[in-house]
């Protein structure tokens, strides 16, 4: 037990200095642009929902950005039989890891816990490599699980090596940068839309409450605000006799 | 009216007790900033309570469903989110709160006879809010949760010859797990707050048996009038309640700016990898405590493991949170407040403090050689301040201190 503890003291020590940082782009969140919710929810629905739940989340709460619930069920809800129900998905997790090495993680509050310019700059960085048994890479998620699966919108990007030298004076090659080597269905320009709006519904969706929170707030703070007035000069008069 | 209260002042002391600890009560009238935290920390002891008891009926204290809980409050309770938040966001400011308190204490030699057992009690209450705050955190089920309590509860690992058992005492299990949860669930819902609100009593007793200190160290009770109402006293009520409740206002304007608005406060009061469900198979890259934590958490680093244990460190690190009882007793200066204190205890509790909050910094950090080298020299500064006290104190230049409370 004392070797895990010293392991778990003294680990970023070796494990921050294995991980090669990579430049994350600024995803373009804007959880009141409805529009983009509702296209970043259609996405989400066609694409993620076949391997990944987001079991923490209800189909009817999508009448938050503007959906009704007859939208909901004629659209959105093929995994599902009733718009209260969670967005689960039919694939166990045994299979998963069969498949793919680990099980697709929930994506209820994946914004929350990665960030969302990860996850914008991870849906862009895929990239071919043959030395992987689903033949996809990632920039910023080496060696990842999962296949490229919006590769038919994007195309196929490659990577562009350079040569560097390394701290042991040797030279290693490394990704300087992608490079589309055959287009997809969409423009880069769309298909960065697409991933701005499938994120946007993400952070959307990893804390649903947001909207209120904020509404709340300002009211609270405006209470106070006025709260505090009083209180300055009911502790003023009291204290006109204290010398 | 009349009538009732006659009638429950023949079975219970209540206007006696109303005149002992509020309407005749006297207080010093020179109070400043430094002494709002005080009542403060009790604000903020009854929102934890009272959040702590509506997320209590909706949370499970069960491994496979606590993670799911804590979203299911988020997402689908009325105004769980609310609850919740005030809840994560009330933790943290107990520390803050309770961390300017013991600031105060330092400055104005609040510990010093005949104050002793009210800072005793003080320390009690603040080991006992780690601890609470620590039973607290293993909660939600995330990985900082998680891999934050594997940490802690390792650490008694490290005590020789009845470390390892005590630590699967501890945990109930060999690795953390649902038994782990559930008896944390248990000291952190019911035997915790006990002890504190027990503790709290029995520091608000002390204090109102002696009376409080305040900015000058002087003892308002050595002069009265006719009366026996002490010259540069004021009633508690309603004096100090209407001061109080402008800082109520303002801290209240400060929380809810938190928590309506920022509350993980970019990762420090909810760590980002807490929203990962905890996974005993995966440990993250780099595990931090809470931010309250991490001064504690830098000496432990600090120390070098010595014959191939841990446990100096972890010994380090007990003693620099135990050391604050024995304050009373270290410091001999012949004057309470900082204010007619000389320029060596001005200049140790300044080191102190960046010392203490240097250490905070370099806690949340990954470990580097540099980093640790510094955490060194932080960690004997954080000590000297204390073992040195004696000697610096005594030899102190002191300013004469005045009959009666300055402005």
């Amino acid at each position: 037990m004392n070797k895990l503890l010293s392991l778990l003291l003294f680990l970023p020590l070796t494990a921050l200095a294995s991980g090669a940082a990579v430049r994350l782009d600024p995803a373009p969140v804007n959880i009141q642009d409805q529009e983009s919710l509702q296209r970043g929810a259609r996405v989400f629905v066609n694409y993620c929902l076949n391997c990944h739940a987001a079991s923490y989340m209800r189909y009817i709460r999508m009448t938050d950005i503007g959906l009704t619930e007859a939208q909901i069920k004629d659209n959105l809800l093929f995994a599902a039989d009733k718009p209260g129900e969670t967005m689960t998905v039919a694939m166990r997790a045994k299979e998963a890891k069969e498949w793919f090495g680990v099980p697709p993680p929930d994506l209820s509050v994946i914004t929350r816990s990665r960030g969302a310019d990860w996850v914008y700059t991870y849906l862009r960085s895929f990239y071919r490599d043959d030395s992987r048994t689903t033949g996809w890479n990632n920039l910023v998620f080496d060696k990842v699980g999962m296949p490229h699966v919006l590769h038919e919108l994007q195309g196929q990007l490659v990577p562009v090596m350079h040569a560097v030298q390394g701290e042991d004076g040797k030279t290693h090659e490394v990704v300087d940068h992608l490079q589309l080597a055959r287009p997809g269905k969409m423009t880069p320009a769309e298909y960065d839309a697409l991933v701005a709006d499938l994120v946007n519904y993400l952070s959307w969706m990893g804390e649903p409450a947001k909207p209120q929170r904020m509404q709340t707030g300002v009211f609270v703070l405006l209470f106070l605000a006025a709260f505090f007035v009083v209180a300055f000069y009911l502790k003023k008069e009291f204290w006109k006799d204290v010398h | 009216m009349e009538k009732v209260l006659s009638w429950i002042d023949a079975r219970f002391p209540m206007s006696a007790m109303y005149k002992e600890h509020l309407s005749e009560y006297f207080a010093p009238k020179n109070f400043n900033f430094w002494y709002y935290f005080g009542s403060l920390a009790l604000l903020v002891l009854v929102i934890q309570i009272v959040t702590g008891i509506f997320l209590t009926m909706n949370y499970k204290p069960d491994a496979n469903m606590a993670f799911a809980s804590v979203e299911y409050i988020m997402r689908d309770v009325p105004f769980g989110w609310l609850i919740r938040y005030a809840h994560s966001t009330g933790a943290s400011a107990f520390f803050i709160v309770v961390y300017l308190h013991m600031f105060r204490g330092l400055m104005y030699g609040s510990y010093r006879k005949p104050r002793e057992l009210i800072w005793v009690f003080g320390c009690l209450i603040y080991l006992a809010l780690m601890a609470e705050a620590f039973f607290g955190y293993l909660l939600p089920w995330g990985q900082m949760s998680y891999w934050g309590a594997q940490v802690i509860v390792n650490l008694f690992a490290a005590i020789p010859f009845v470390g390892e058992d005590l630590s699967i005492w501890i945990r109930g299990d060999y690795v953390v797990s649902d038994a782990t949860l559930n008896r944390f669930f248990a000291f952190h819902v019911i035997a915790l707050p006990l002890v504190l609100v027990g503790l709290i009593a029995a520091h608000v007793i002390a204090l109102h048996e002696v009376g409080s200190n305040n900015p000058d160290g002087v003892e308002i009770k050595k002069l009265k009038d006719e009366n026996g109402k002490p010259l540069d006293g004021i009633a508690f009520h309603p004096y100090y309640t209407v001061k109080d409740i402008l800082g109520v206002v303002v801290f209240l304007i400060v929380f809810s700016a938190i928590m309506f608005f920022a509350p993980e406060m970019g990762g420090y009061f909810i760590e980002a990898n807490n929203f990962i469900p905890a996974d005993p198979f995966k440990t993250p890259e780099h595990i931090a405590p809470v931010w309250y934590f991490t001064p504690y958490y830098a000496i432990l680093r600090a120390i070098p493991p010595m014959f191939g244990s841990q446990f100096p460190g972890v010994l380090a690190m007990g003693v620099a949170v135990l050391i604050f009882f024995a304050l009373p007793w270290l410091d001999r200066s012949p004057v309470k407040s900082i204010r007619y204190k000389g320029p060596r205890f001005k200049i140790a509790l300044a080191l102190f403090v960046v010392a203490f909050i240097w250490l905070g910094v370099l806690g949340v950090l990954p470990v580097s050689p540099m980093r640790t080298l510094t955490a060194q020299i932080l960690t004997a500064i954080y000590f000297a301040f204390f073992l040195l006290m004696p000697w610096y104190t005594k030899a102190d230049a002191t300013k004469p201190v005045p009959e009666r409370v300055t402005e």
